[in-house]
């Protein structure tokens, strides 16, 4: 990112030893400051930062995460008593929010920010400026060719690269005439800014990507419902089974919309033998109200389809079975009626039922087993779900009787029933057995207690509702970054010059140089493309001369103004050489 | 459901899958041999030239080693840095080391066995084609739903993309590696991830799934070349180290490979490639989680190291832009890299509890 690399680091054994022995002079704070910029956006320690980044990303796929699975979190540190709070401790759990990790990447972006910023005044400038002046020996750069116009053509050096420049300008560079009436007349070209453009605009929008999606996680929501058929959803906080607001969310924003569940539909594949029963279709029929005065609209929610309503996307993310039961207490009264959401627990819908009936007189019951759509059993006598579809419903079911401890307010897990406290009335193991229902029977608890019969089965699906403010930032910094990235990528930023002179003899003399910044190696191509069109331009026979060739260089020792004869060795272009050069 | 699943052409389909890596393991084997061969070759020669007592350069290494050396100096060397650790600069006395052109262009020579490799490989891909397209005919949708058609379709355009490139460069150095890593991966398909056509399961029935799966089998592909690539740049490197250092050449086959320069320019090129195919892999994958689960972003295992992969090579593409991180450096990212595709695509997918799961098996 930042250019500035250390170079200097390298150095032979007796220099570094001098400088070890040499003392430091104190940097003072604000001399600790600069080090510690210069250090933080230095291409090296971006780069190690990138790589860290990805090697602390890790983890968050080896252990379970709480975002994602709070509960699978809480059970893992149960089974796993010798380490598991220990890797809580190291946010290990958490570790997309964790302090280690954000430290990572905050400081990465720190560093790319401390370095797109300088890198945008100075291309800002570059863009600005001229390109460099020509250098003194062109046969020096990477690509280099000359080019004769004979005497008889009529072309004098001044008028050769007064059409050389145009020559170049209609190939997209950037072109500023130097000496034009002078003895050697010369020009410079540039072309390829869009290439640093679009390398400032690929990490720009890194940070616009970042930015986005903090505002989400600011001011966005998200929240679940499960709805049996029949079902309506008003999104009201209490609507939501569960919800799980953003840092800056306030309830007034949520639109009282409505959603109905009129029917869920599911298709199986019944026609391949590998993947038998496998469901291959979902469809939900609801109906929405965009306000409670708004006219109802008919729907479809699919997977990969979802609605979108008052700001929110509503999402089909599950589904079950959910039996209906009526329940009669002791004393004869029903104390509970409706659908029971069966939770799903494995293959074709095996699924656990868990009915707590706490109006239920003189005693509270609670209910806990299965629910099987196509009932079969093994020859070990064990239950299983032989289909997905409802073929042979069953509700398999212990009961209890007891005080259930809803009575004190403390919140509990719907899905689980709590055995502890409460006297058992119907298992296997006891002389009343199971309870085992099909639908439209019914059972007699013993000691009468009351009754449960199984009146049908519905169906049941599981929504997200989700709200997120940033998505659509996000996604256009997405685009810009792509964007940028390609233009970074495939965009060369080449310079070329060219200088005439006019021979003793009369011809025309013409040499050019061009230089890249950067990998790029179409540059070859380039300055064979160049010397085309300079010969096209003036009707020369472009292959004669080849482009390496010395001999025909006119004044090859003097090409250059007098006194670079004496230069030595090292390249004198203004563009320095060509070495690595920071591009991404 | 739009289809029927129709079982015929799932068994064709597996058959030209048969048919198809039994005509690749013979292409191998001519890879092989054309490498064998064309080493002992080329020793007889340098022995012979050894034996006329002309130590610095003899007929045929002369040819060659001439024209690499003219190319290295010329236009194409020029621009490539020369950062390598080990760059072969011409004169340094490695120059008889090399005989493959460092622009990768077919050279004047025939090498027949490698030309039967190569018929063959075309022969095979084409007998692997068939066997994709009758697969996504059987189950009548793209053939990319689950992990043993993402592998036999990644498989095949590994091997598409090697022959396109081959139109261009002379990349036949490569030929045992491509080709052994398509029979591996068509072998675990048929053995450790066969599934029968069938339909696809809701979460993958989107439109997302032709454009997302098969920008991620593109990239993959390009990603193993380059694999292969920077794999032979390091061990080019290191025999050229060595034989620089006066050592025995041991390798004698690498001499058919190109500098480790001119690998590492290539795979660079590649690689920038792939990465934007990467990087469209990860946006369209977010495009898609948002509208299958309604976040575009969930640190869910895949999304873990779909990231992963996208940083390794950003780091790569950073490290050739840094000074003492280009050459064997960024040839060891871009191995780490494609470990990672290769985690990613076995390991994640199988292990590890995520939302991709039913991608899996």
């Amino acid at each position: 990112m930042s250019e500035r690399v250390n170079v200097d680091k390298k150095s032979s054994d007796p220099v570094a030893a001098a400088k070890a022995e040499a003392a430091l002079p104190a940097l003072g704070p604000m001399g600790m400051l600069r080090w510690a910029w210069t250090q933080l956006t230095s291409m090296r320690t971006a780069l190690f930062l990138l790589l860290l980044l990805a090697v602390a990303a890790v983890p968050g796929s080896l252990f379970p995460q709480r975002p994602a699975n709070p509960s699978v979190v809480t059970q893992y540190i149960k089974d796993n008593p010798d380490y598991g709070k220990l890797l809580d401790t190291l946010q290990l759990y958490d570790v997309y929010s964790s302090a280690w990790f954000s430290a990572i990447y905050l400081l990465l972006f720190i560093s790319l920010i401390g370095c797109v910023v300088p890198r945008a005044i100075a291309h800002y400038k570059a863009m600005r400026s001229q390109p460099p002046r020509t250098p003194k020996r062109l046969s020096r750069l990477p690509e280099y060719g000359t080019l004769v116009i004979p005497a008889d053509a009529g072309i004098p050096a001044s008028d050769a690269i007064t059409s050389a420049a145009a020559v170049l300008k209609k190939r997209g560079y950037r072109v500023e005439v130097r000496d034009s009436g002078g003895e050697r007349p010369s020009l410079g070209a540039e072309r390829g800014f869009t290439k640093e453009v679009g390398n400032l605009v690929f990490h720009t929008s890194l940070i616009g990507v970042l930015v986005s999606v903090a505002i989400g996680g600011l001011f966005g929501y998200s929240g679940q419902r499960i709805l049996v058929e029949g079902d309506t959803f008003v999104n009201t906080l209490v609507g939501y089974d569960q919800f799980t607001p953003g840092t800056n969310f306030e309830s007034g924003r949520l639109q009282p919309y409505s959603v109905q569940l009129d029917k869920f539909d599911i298709t199986f594949d019944r026609e391949s033998e590998g993947k038998f029963g496998q469901p291959i279709d979902f469809s939900a029929a609801v109906t929405t109200k965009e306000n409670p005065d708004a006219p109802a609209r008919q729907e479809i929610l699919k997977v990969n389809d979802p609605i979108t309503l008052g700001g929110t996307s509503i999402y089909l993310t599950g589904n079950g079975y959910a039996p209906l039961v009526t329940i009669r207490d002791g004393d004869g009264n029903v104390a509970m009626q409706g659908p029971v959401v069966a939770k799903l627990q494995g293959d074709n819908y095996y699924s656990s039922v868990v009915i707590k009936v706490p109006d239920a007189k003189p005693d509270q019951l609670g209910f806990a087993g299965f629910f099987l759509p196509t009932a079969f059993v093994s020859n070990e006598g064990v239950s299983f779900s032989g289909d997905p579809d409802l073929f042979n419903p069953q509700l398999t079911l212990n009961s209890y009787y007891g005080d259930l401890g809803l009575d004190d307010g403390a919140p509990q897990n719907v899905f689980e029933l709590d055995v502890q406290d409460l006297t058992p009335l119907n298992a296997r193991n006891l002389d009343a057995g199971g309870i085992t229902l099909a639908p439209g029977s019914s059972y007699t608890l013993p000691d009468g207690k009351g009754t449960i019969s199984f009146d049908g089965v519905k169906r049941y699906i599981g929504v997200d509702i989700h709200h997120n403010p940033g998505q659509l930032y996000a996604l256009i910094f997405a685009l810009l970054a792509v964007a940028g990235l390609i233009l970074s990528l495939y965009v060369n930023r080449r310079r070329v010059w060219v200088r005439t002179g006019t021979h003793a003899d009369g011809r025309t003399m013409v040499e050019y140089g061009l230089l890249a910044r950067g990998e790029d190696h179409r540059l070859a191509a380039e300055a064979q493309a160049v010397r085309k069109l300079l010969s096209g331009e003036w009707q020369l026979d472009a292959d004669a001369p080849g482009p390496e060739s010395s001999q025909q260089t006119p004044n090859r020792e003097q090409d250059n103004d007098p006194g670079a004869a004496t230069t030595t060795g090292s390249v004198t272009t203004p563009a320095g050489p060509t070495g690595p050069e920071k591009d991404q | 459901m739009p289809y029927g699943i129709n079982e015929t052409m799932g068994q064709y389909s597996e058959l030209f899958m048969l048919l198809a890596a039994g005509t690749y393991t013979v292409a191998f084997i001519a890879f092989a041999w054309d490498l064998a061969k064309s080493s002992k070759a080329l020793r007889a020669i340098d022995l012979k030239a050894a034996q006329a007592e002309d130590p610095a350069r003899v007929p045929v290494g002369a040819r060659a080693g001439d024209r690499s050396e003219s190319h290295l100096a010329g236009p194409a060397g020029r621009a490539e840095r020369p950062s390598s650790s080990a760059s072969p600069s011409a004169g340094n006395g490695a120059g008889g080391a090399i005989t493959a052109d460092a622009d990768m262009k077919y050279a004047a020579e025939r090498r027949a066995p490698a030309r039967v490799a190569v018929a063959l490989t075309v022969l095979g891909a084409l007998i692997h084609g068939a066997g994709v397209l009758t697969r996504a005919l059987g189950a009548g949708r793209v053939p990319w739903g689950n992990m043993y058609e993402f592998l036999t379709t990644g498989a095949f355009v590994a091997a598409a993309v090697f022959l396109l490139v081959l139109i261009r460069r002379d990349l036949r150095f490569l030929g045992t590696f491509v080709v052994g890593l398509v029979i591996i991966m068509l072998v675990a398909a048929s053995v450790a991830y066969w599934t029968p056509v069938g339909h696809l399961v809701p979460a993958l029935q989107s439109y997302w799934l032709i454009i997302h799966v098969s920008i991620a089998v593109l990239s993959s592909a390009l990603f193993t070349l380059t694999f292969a690539m920077s794999a032979l740049q390091l061990v080019q490197a290191r025999r050229l180290k060595a034989v620089a250092a006066g050592g025995t050449d041991k390798l004698g086959f690498m001499r058919l490979v190109p500098s480790a320069l001119s690998l590492e320019n290539l795979s660079y090129r590649i690689n920038a490639i792939a990465f934007i195919g990467w990087t469209f892999t990860l946006m369209f994958g977010a495009i898609w989680a948002e509208k299958a689960w309604g976040r575009f972003w969930g640190w869910d295992t895949k999304e873990v190291w779909t990231f992963v992969i996208w940083v390794v090579y950003a780091g790569y593409l950073h490290a050739r832009a840094t000074r003492g991180w280009t050459g064997t450096r960024a040839a060891w990212l871009s191995i780490v890299g494609y470990l990672c595709v290769i985690f990613n695509f076995t390991i994640v997918n199988q292990f590890f509890n995520g939302l991709h799961s039913y991608s899996g098996l």
